[in-house]
């Protein structure tokens, strides 16, 4: 044990007791028990000098220097190891989209699948042992989890239950088919050739049931990886990916079963019913689980007004709960979690404030991101590692019939379904279905958990399952996009959500009921209204806090609008930036109904302004309000007031024709700086609000003797202008009785006055951030 | 019985080319109209009051209104009748339709036009070519009627940035003294275009017979 130089303990857990030492010595990575001991040891003992060397007491027969610096790598692995793991994620997904042309023809998924490759390729080249990082336990309990979430609570509700039966036949009849016939005819394939018996032989029917049952579910992590980049419409993108939700149930109990039954090797009818029982249980309970988190997840939310910052955890942690709690009694799990994300939504966003909202998104997003990058690469370093049993025929044979089975499936599924839809399924969206039947990593750990005594040909099973992936997930996911381009599928429509939309959705909503209801049969529209109702009346008042509750879904809706048009407007910088969408200048003012036009007589009346001095006006008033609010108030005080006392009326009537020109002017600021309804493209707009300090909008008060135009921002109409026009004539008519004042002009003094001063209130509110101001924010809850 | 079937059926074969619904689907809905109409030939506006679902229908009065407006009738007439018969009532339902899978585009687009045009005429209540601002209002009011006591404001604020929305994507450079009337259809139009009408607004017409499953309903 040498000494070397003074360090700090390495990983020490008593750190501040090596501020005593003044030797190291490199050790090797020692039991904690010892280390503690030797720590323990240290009070007893002088700090060592230099040059004392282990003379101290004659009782410890060898006296270790304290070791200063040391190595401890076990303490640490585990942990340093999946950090690791998460890092080399991220960084090749942030590597990928540096690439510029690689990310639009190659999807995400098959690089990570290589970049797997070459890592489990450099570990084995290095020697080591590839660790298993695709352990089944990690996968479904860690890696899985937080993809599922992310698409559950994201899950677009309408178009998901208006296809629920669809989904269901698809997602349930479906897998069954797939799962029989490539299990079958893999049988029947591995049976003939009596002649050179092959180890093939030895399969039976029960483990290739077994093994289609696995390799037949599409899998909902592939289908998000792909789908995601190709942005096809709605209605296809629910159907591929809610069935891969749904068929998880399917293949929870079919795995189940003939896991069952290949120990016993015989299937009787009773256990086939059974099955069936138990496929309703795992598919129901899966979801009853998952509401009862999902409600009891909203109930909390509502009594989390003062401690906001923890409401994210509630989501999180009750939806793992769920998760949990139905794996734990082998339900599905999946299930569970789509259910309580979609249960708990609506009721959690009415009750927690923005910034929760924005939490909750990000991190599912983040985590889901990196749960999908790990798989991948993972599925990539499994393939290195595992030990693989190559056949040519009963891979090749898996792959044609997971093909094959597909296609008909889909084909003899839609043609079952088009009688009972009313918008039927084209061929084409048949396509694009059967061709997005993805597997994924969901299908090689179900492969994995598979016992060696029980499947001999295991490794088989394994390799076979891997090429189906790969050709799924190379294949056909770098196909599908051009493929999508060919048939000319419609593609997502990219428009916001508008105004008009909502209010025609629900307008159709009700429209479709009443229809229904003249008809006198209780379709679906019936009871979507019934359930809507069901659910303002008892399940809102229970679950969401305070006034929310009582808030009907087109107002929460128009709020949320207005937010974010706010926020945007905020975001999208200081006035610099000039949207580069539709600007428009269409303003309150053009769609309210005309007022008489008061203005009209007086205007006519007096001399037209001279166009450069209308112009000086525009460029004056377009540049920073403030300073046009400064300016015009100098104008005032200084010209209008000191006029009088020098000038006649000819003068005076020029005066007046530039007040009201100007006046005019302003007008149209007020009409451009509307707040709650004017779109966020109009440049002028952009510039008026935020070229100036919303404090600015504050209108000081005015005394008497300096004349202020209140410019009222907040309101549609300015009544102003009308009032201005009133106290211009009188101004004129009381000249005389004025003249010693000077022209004066009072502040309109009308009933709404309070109204004007609120108004700049609520300007600053829609247009302050809700980022980093006041405490206010916080408690405000998020609306949805 | 006999004669009167037969009648009835040339009838419905008559309109079935008129209104595209298939003869079951026809004989269905007049079953349902003889219902509604307590053996007439024509119903009322109050006949239709009467039907109990509807009573939670916060725009009930525009959805009775919609089968007694003539434009509806495809027929350039315009205005409203007291009472309609059984054609004009399967013209109203005809609305309604779903595309089938032998739809063409055209047809499509056809189909969406119309079902646009009908909902312009349950918001266009004076026949004026536009939807103005107080007749859109009026809308949103009606929506959310049942909601509770919300108040005027909200509406008023709603309708009014529906309709800015409206006039800054089709018209989007406005001069501040110009005034936009109102929604013109083909505004309509341009707005709506992303709810797809053609696959949203329509109802199942039942091709079996159920009324006579549904025994003890017949007021329904």
């Amino acid at each position: 044990m040498t000494s070397v130089l003074s360090f700090f303990f390495f990983c020490s857990p008593m750190r501040h007791l090596s501020l005593l030492s003044y030797r190291c010595h490199y050790s090797r990575p020692s039991p904690s028990p010892s280390t503690l001991l030797l720590l323990l040891l240290l009070p007893s003992t002088k700090p060592p000098r230099k040059g004392v060397a282990g003379n101290g007491t004659g009782n410890v027969t060898h006296k270790k220097a304290f070791p200063v610096l040391s190595l401890d790598y076990h303490h640490i692995q585990t942990p340093f190891e999946i950090s690791l793991w998460v890092l080399l994620a991220s960084l090749m997904k942030l590597g990928f989209h540096l690439i510029p042309r690689l990310s639009g023809i190659v999807p995400e998924s098959c690089l990570l699948i290589v970049v797997g490759l070459m890592v489990g390729g450099l570990i084995k080249l290095a020697g080591e042992e590839v660790p298993p990082v695709l352990d089944s336990q990690f996968f479904f309990l860690c890696l899985l989890p937080p993809i599922i979430l992310d698409a559950g609570y994201f899950l677009p509700i309408r178009p998901f239950m208006e296809n629920l039966g669809t989904i269901l036949i698809f997602a349930v009849i479906g897998t069954l088919w797939n799962a029989f016939f490539i299990g079958g005819l893999l049988y029947a394939v591995c049976q003939i050739q009596p002649a050179n018996p092959s180890n093939l032989h030895q399969l039976e029917l029960l483990p290739c049931l077994l093994f289609g049952s696995i390799v037949s579910a599409v899998d909902p992590v592939a289908v998000l990886a792909v789908f995601e980049e190709i942005h096809i419409n709605e209605l296809l993108h629910i159907l591929v990916f809610g069935e891969s939700l749904l068929n998880d149930a399917v293949t929870v109990v079919l795995y189940h079963l003939f896991e069952e039954f290949s120990e016993v090797g015989t299937v009787t009818v009773l256990d086939c019913v059974l099955g069936i029982i138990s496929f309703l249980v795992v598919a129901c309970g899966g979801v009853l689980v998952g509401a009862i988190y999902g409600i009891l997840a909203a109930f909390t939310s509502r009594f989390t007004s003062h401690t906001r910052v923890i409401e994210p955890l509630f989501v999180f942690v009750y939806s793992y709960m769920a998760y949990l709690s139905a794996e734990m009694f082998h339900l599905s799990g999946i299930m569970a979690l789509i259910a309580c994300g979609a249960v708990m939504r609506p009721y959690v966003e009415a009750n927690i404030s923005h910034k929760s909202h924005t939490t909750i998104k990000y991190f599912l997003k983040m985590w889901s991101s990196v749960s999908e990058t790990l798989i991948f690469i993972f599925l990539g370093v499994a393939t290195v590692d595992g030990k693989h049993d190559w056949n040519w025929t009963f891979v090749t044979v898996t792959v044609i019939l997971c093909l094959v089975a597909r296609v008909i499936g889909v084909v003899g599924l839609t043609y079952m379904i088009n009688k009972f839809r009313i918008v039927k399924l084209t061929t084409k969206d048949q396509f694009i279905i059967a061709y997005g039947g993805l597997r994924g990593a969901i299908a090689f750990s179900l492969g994995f958990l598979l016992k060696k005594e029980l499947f001999p040909l295991r490794e088989m099973f394994l390799t076979a399952i891997i090429t189906v992936i790969f050709f799924t997930v190379f294949v056909q996911g770098m196909t599908i996009k051009p493929l999508v381009e060919l048939l000319a599928v419609k593609k997502k429509q990219e428009a916001k959500r508008s105004i008009n939309e909502e209010i025609h959705t629900q307008f159709l909503d009700h429209l479709l009921t009443g229809i229904e209801d003249i008809c006198g049969h209780y379709g679906h529209h019936h009871w979507k209204d019934k359930l809507n109702r069901f659910n303002k009346k008892y399940v809102k008042k229970c679950l969401i806090a305070g006034e929310r509750s009582k808030e009907p879904q087109l107002i929460a809706f128009y709020h949320k609008l207005e937010m974010k048009q706010a926020i945007e407007l905020v975001e999208s910088g200081g006035g610099v930036k000039m949207p580069s969408a539709m600007p428009s200048t269409v303003s309150m003012q053009n769609i309210q109904p005309k007022k008489p036009p008061l203005a009209k007589p007086v205007e006519r009346a007096l001399p037209q302004l001279p166009k450069g001095r209308e112009e000086e006006i525009r460029k004056i008033l377009r540049s920073n309000l403030q300073r046009t609010r400064q300016r015009l108030r100098s104008y005032n005080r200084h010209t209008l007031v000191a006029d009088p006392y020098e000038d006649g009326l000819g003068d005076l009537l020029i005066k007046k024709q530039k007040m009201i020109e100007l006046e005019k002017k302003i007008k149209d600021m007020n009409n451009y700086l509307t707040v709650p309804a004017a779109p966020p493209d109009s440049p002028t707009m952009c510039r008026a609000r935020l070229a100036s300090d919303p404090q600015a909008y504050h209108t000081k008060s005015v005394s008497d003797s300096v004349p202020a135009i209140q410019v009222d921002l907040a309101s549609p109409q300015s009544p102003d202008s009308v009032n201005m026009m009133d106290e211009f004539r009188r101004a004129g008519q009381q000249q005389q009785q004025q003249e010693d004042q000077g022209l004066t002009m009072r502040p309109p003094s009308r009933p709404g006055e309070a109204g004007g001063a609120r108004d700049p209130q609520k300007l600053t509110r829609c247009l302050s951030d809700p980022g980093p101001s006041a405490d206010e924010e916080e408690d405000e809850p998020f609306l949805p | 019985m006999g004669a009167s079937q037969t009648r009835s059926d040339h009838e419905h074969q008559h309109l079935t080319d008129k209104t595209g619904f298939s003869l079951e689907q026809i004989k269905n809905l007049h079953k349902r109209f003889q219902q509604l109409s307590g053996n007439e030939e024509t119903i009322s506006k109050e006949d239709l009051d009467r039907i109990p679902a509807l009573a939670n229908n916060p725009i009930k009065k525009q959805i009775i209104g919609a089968f007694f407006d003539k434009r509806n009738q495809h027929q350039d007439e315009v205005g409203s009748c007291d009472e309609i018969g059984f054609e004009q009532f399967l013209m109203v339902m005809s609305h309604f339709r779903p595309p089938t899978l032998k739809t063409t585009d055209e047809e499509k687009e056809a189909m969406r036009k119309e079902k646009l045009r009908f909902l312009f005429n349950m918001h266009d209540t004076d026949n004026d070519g536009t939807i103005t601002l107080e007749e859109y209002r009026k809308v949103v009011e009606e929506l959310l009627s049942k909601s509770g006591a919300i108040g005027q404001e909200a509406a008023k604020a709603i309708a009014d940035a529906a309709m800015l929305e409206v006039a800054s994507t089709n018209v989007p450079h406005m001069a501040p003294d110009d005034f936009y009337e109102g929604i013109t259809f083909e505004h309509f139009e341009q707005i709506l275009k992303g709810l797809e009408m053609e696959s949203r607004m329509h109802i199942r017409f039942l091709d079996v017979d159920t009324t006579t499953m549904r025994c003890g309903k017949s007021t329904s």
